[in-house]
């Protein structure tokens, strides 16, 4: 597959001196679904600004589909956008919106009614077409931003923060959907959000940014499985961060020690000298939490400690473990027909968690932990 | 500036909800105050009104018959006829001017850094607090120079800068809501910049055009300060219902000022409407 | 960077026309303005010269310097008659009409005038205030005088009343957008801490609509200060204003570098008071958070 997207070297800052795109280079391949992830302020919407020709990059160039376009502005550029808060023409119907593009772009008039038709018929609006945009719902108006910005068949399809002004519900329902839209179109799709839940659903590959940069980049199972830094590890998904020291390596696996604590790690082909500082990272739902005496099988790590709190989540329940550590270990337990939320240990109670050698994610512990 | 009044802004406010009714002052003296201060306003329109339709030449209680006489008498003068008409061709095209700079110049002011911004915010907005006197005087001042003759032309170039600043603020505050991503959708579609101000922008501010445009013609045409310094030979209506005014009250006076005045309160009726989120659809 | 060279063409295309005309039509006749008001009076022209005479004679003369105390005096007092009249109109739309369409109408109701005509508005005011005018001929009528009399018109109090009805609509848009901005919490919660209506006014809603006070107060008085319209109406012999004196140095007595010099102190007077009440207004907000 080739590149439609290339950013190299794209830096763009503000007035106040704050850096939102630090040397930030990166491709889209065609036909991919990216996603730019990170908190507010980390600069990706920043990044599609700048793909979309709305912001000037103050270094770095822009090339789509082998063209340079850093210099044309976005009325040159074949991509579109979908808005964060819809952008629709309040004065236009629902059908002036959709036609828009086509209309500026000279297509005649009889076309352009049956496109807008079928682009109207493909994101289930078609009853809506003669509607003024404060007629419609807020899932009603996406559907409205995202047919407008399909109608033209860009190369690639910008989405800014689409399903953040939608209630929980209505958001899923639109994630399949635009997921779907993807697969028909072929399109490229570059979406930023903030949503991590989102990003993995929908994405074929996450960009995860921080502070202008790129933090990790990968599909969706790689950035959950091996996130590259611990800020990673806890922004997508939850992990317990357990700060510990190297006092051992042998066989592949590599022994820390926090405390009284213990773990074994799959080496994940970094070296770490003995002694040094490093920080574990291990998912909630890859621990396993046993009654207290129980027999753990192969290299697992055995911890023993103490239920503080029990949080029910309907399809699992979140146990807290104190395990003498200044941070309690979050432990998932999934729920099925025959284990009840009754069969979970109770507060105060003794359990003992097991932990896989690959269900740790071993790193150097040099800035301390990032939330 | 302190003053850059925006109606819109305020036609809007007044009809937003508002569960809360503020420190319980006795509604019922307040409520009477209010209604004193309201018929103060009306009061003089009434009188203005009543007297043109009665048969009298003084304007003094008690009232006479009904009258068309007064009217009849208006249209029957040429001079005020020829004011009138007048009126019309100066307030049409300082009007032109008001919104061919205005415009731009909200435009400029809302999205354009340039340097001396501020002076030239001070100065566009200027004439709203200004009496119009000093206009009319510093451009007579600019005409004797370039040895321009005074004419109905250079009252039009008067009106045109001292009502600019009526444009500009509504437009100006009517641009500050408009939501920048519209362009930028717009443009993201494929439209020129121009394009995007014509389809998008332009639809957008249309009201507010409008409307500030009507206020201006208004203005203009009942304008005083400004024409007495620039006016030729030739005179507009309230110039010369000022001069018949050195000789005494006609009752001709008022049949020609009901007509302003309420062909002014339907005007300016609109044109608030049309600058309240009314016109904003 | 041909995108930033393209938006800089484009701002100049918008930005030019407005620009030279504020340059060509206000800068410039200011100059001249400011200049003229340094030549010498040769009758019926002038000559070019430098020199202070023209402000001298405003402050030796006691011809143009009383006159100038009593425009501000007047402007004074139509100030603080507007504004003592646009307050509990505006108060009473935006706190006590329950209705929103109601208050809507009510509040255009009231700005309307504002353009009416500003002649016919004063214009009628001689027509009710007149020996043979609308009131005494009530008064008359009704048996209260015996015979009209000329009281009413031709004074300073006539002038002070038709000013104040013209500006009061000027102040009553200011002060009830100031008030339409005050947020409910903010009162609700000085009646939580037990404070009466009145206290509440004086603590909560009068400082925070300041801002609307000065905007309107900034209007009326500016704008009375160069008002010749009104004393030729209603002002009688001690009527004239220093727009008056301003009006007859262009006409009658055809003294342009004094009616210069003239203009020249009013428009800073009124460039003086706007800075003022913007310093004011912003101090103010700085005060109310």
């Amino acid at each position: 597959m080739t590149d439609i997207i290339e950013l190299r070297n794209l830096t763009k800052s503000f007035t106040g001196g704050i850096v939102a795109v630090n040397d930030l280079t990166f491709a889209v391949r065609e036909g991919e679904f990216v996603t730019l992830l990170g908190p507010s302020g980390c600069g990706k919407t920043t990044t599609l600004r700048l793909v979309a020709g709305f912001e000037e990059p103050d270094a770095g160039r822009i090339v789509l589909g082998g063209r340079d376009v850093t210099d044309d502005p976005p009325y040159q550029r074949a991509v579109n956008t979908v808005f964060q808060d819809y952008a629709l023409f309040p004065h236009m119907t629902v059908a002036q919106n959709v036609g828009y593009g086509l209309r500026i772009g000279g297509v005649a008039r009889a076309e352009i009614t049956g496109r807008v038709q079928d682009t109207l018929r493909m994101v289930d609006l078609l009853d809506k077409i003669d509607a003024m945009p404060n007629q419609l719902s807020g899932g009603q108006k996406q559907r409205v931003g995202l047919a407008r910005a399909i109608i033209r068949r860009p190369k690639v399809l910008l989405l800014d923060e689409p399903l953040s002004a939608l209630d929980v519900k209505l958001r899923e329902s639109m994630q399949v959907e635009l997921k779907h839209l993807h697969q028909r179109l072929g399109i490229t799709f570059v979406l930023v959000t903030h949503d991590q839940k989102e990003a993995l659903v929908m994405s074929d590959r996450v960009v995860v940014m921080d502070a202008g940069r790129i933090v990790q980049a990968g599909t969706p199972g790689e950035l959950y499985d091996h996130p590259a830094t611990p800020y990673v590890a806890n922004f997508i998904g939850t992990s317990n961060l357990i700060p510990a020291r190297v006092v051992g390596a042998q066989a592949g696996e590599l022994l820390a020690e926090a405390g009284p604590l213990r773990l074994r790690a799959q080496a994940d082909g970094t070296a770490h000298a003995t002694g040094a500082r490093v920080l574990l990272a291990v998912r909630p739902e890859k621990a396993i939490l046993l009654p207290p005496g129980t027999a753990t099988s192969g290299g697992a790590s055995a911890i023993e400690g103490r239920v503080l709190e029990r949080f029910f989540h309907g399809n699992a329940v979140r146990v807290s473990v104190d395990i003498g550590q200044a941070e309690p270990f979050m432990v998932d337990v999934q729920l099925q027909r025959a284990l009840g939320e009754a069969d979970m240990p109770g507060t105060g109670a003794a359990v003992l968690l097991a932990i896989e050698p690959g269900s740790v994610n071993v790193f150097a512990d040099t800035a301390g932990v990032r939330a | 500036m302190a003053v850059t009044t925006d109606i819109g802004v305020m036609a809007s406010a007044a009809t937003a909800r508002r569960p809360w009714r503020g420190p319980r002052l006795s509604a019922g003296a307040l409520g009477a105050a209010a209604a004193c201060v309201a018929a103060f306003l009306y009061l003089p329109i009434v009188v203005l009104i009543v007297f043109s339709f009665n048969d009298n030449v003084v304007t003094t209680l008690p009232l006479k018959e009904f009258t068309w006489r007064w009217y009849e008498s208006a249209f029957a003068n040429e001079d005020l006829l020829r004011a009138l008409w007048n009126s019309l061709y100066v307030a049409a095209a300082a009007t032109l001017i008001c919104v061919a700079f205005g415009v731009p110049a909200a435009i400029a002011l809302d999205r354009i850094d340039f340097p001396g911004k501020t002076i030239f915010r001070r100065a566009v907005l200027l004439p709203l607090v200004l009496p119009g006197l000093i206009t009319g005087i510093s451009m007579l001042n600019l005409f004797r120079v370039l040895g321009l003759n005074l004419s109905l032309e250079t009252v039009i170039l008067g009106h045109g800068t001292a009502l600019i600043s009526v444009v500009v603020t509504q437009v100006f505050a009517r641009l500050q809501r408009f939501n920048r991503r519209l362009e930028e959708a717009s443009n993201d579609l494929g439209a020129r910049p121009l394009q995007t101000f014509w389809y998008v922008t332009l639809p957008n501010i249309k009201t507010a055009i409008i409307g500030s445009a009507l206020i201006s013609f208004t203005l203009s045409f009942d304008e005083i300060p400004v024409t007495f310094f620039l006016t030729g030979r030739e005179n507009t209506l309230p110039m010369y219902i000022y001069s018949t005014l050195r000789r005494g009250i006609t009752p001709e006076i008022n049949a020609i000022g009901t007509i302003i005045v309420v062909a002014s309160l339907v005007v300016i009726f609109v044109s608030v409407l049309m600058l309240s989120d009314k016109g904003e659809r | 960077m041909r995108l930033a060279t393209r938006r800089r063409f484009t701002a100049a295309g918008i930005l030019g026309g407005p620009l030279a005309w504020t340059l060509v039509f206000m800068f410039v006749p200011y100059a001249i303005m400011f200049t003229y008001s340094f030549y010498t009076r040769q009758f019926p022209t002038m000559v070019p010269d430098f020199q202070f005479g023209n402000y001298l004679a405003l402050f030796a003369d006691p011809q143009y310097y009383q006159v100038l105390l009593r425009t501000i005096k007047i402007a004074v007092l139509v100030t603080i008659a507007a504004v003592a009249l646009a307050y509990p109109l505006a108060y009473f739309l935006v706190f006590k009409v329950a209705s929103a369409r109601l208050r809507t109408a009510l509040y255009v109701a009231v700005i309307v005038p504002l353009w009416v005509s500003y002649l016919l508005r004063a214009y009628t005011w001689k027509t009710i205030l007149g020996s043979e005018g609308v009131l005494n001929s009530f008064l008359v009528w009704t048996g209260i005088l015996d015979q009209p009399t000329d009281l009413f018109l031709y004074n300073q109090f006539a002038m002070v009343l038709t000013l104040t009805y013209i500006f009061v609509p000027f102040c009553v848009m200011p002060i009830y957008a100031s008030l339409e901005k005050i947020p409910a919490s903010l009162k609700e919660a000085s009646k939580d801490l037990g404070v009466g209506p009145f206290r509440t006014f004086l603590a909560v809603t009068l400082p925070l609509s300041v801002p609307g006070i000065l905007a309107g107060a900034t209007f009326t008085f500016s704008l009375t200060m160069g008002d010749f319209v009104a004393p030729f109406l209603v002002g009688g012999a001690d009527g004239a204003l220093i727009a008056t004196v301003v009006q007859s140095q262009f006409g009658t007595a055809l003294n342009w570098p004094l009616g210069s010099a003239l203009s020249m102190v009013m428009l800073f007077i009124v460039l003086t008071i706007i800075t003022l009440s913007d310093r004011l207004e912003r101090a103010g907000r700085l005060d109310l958070g």
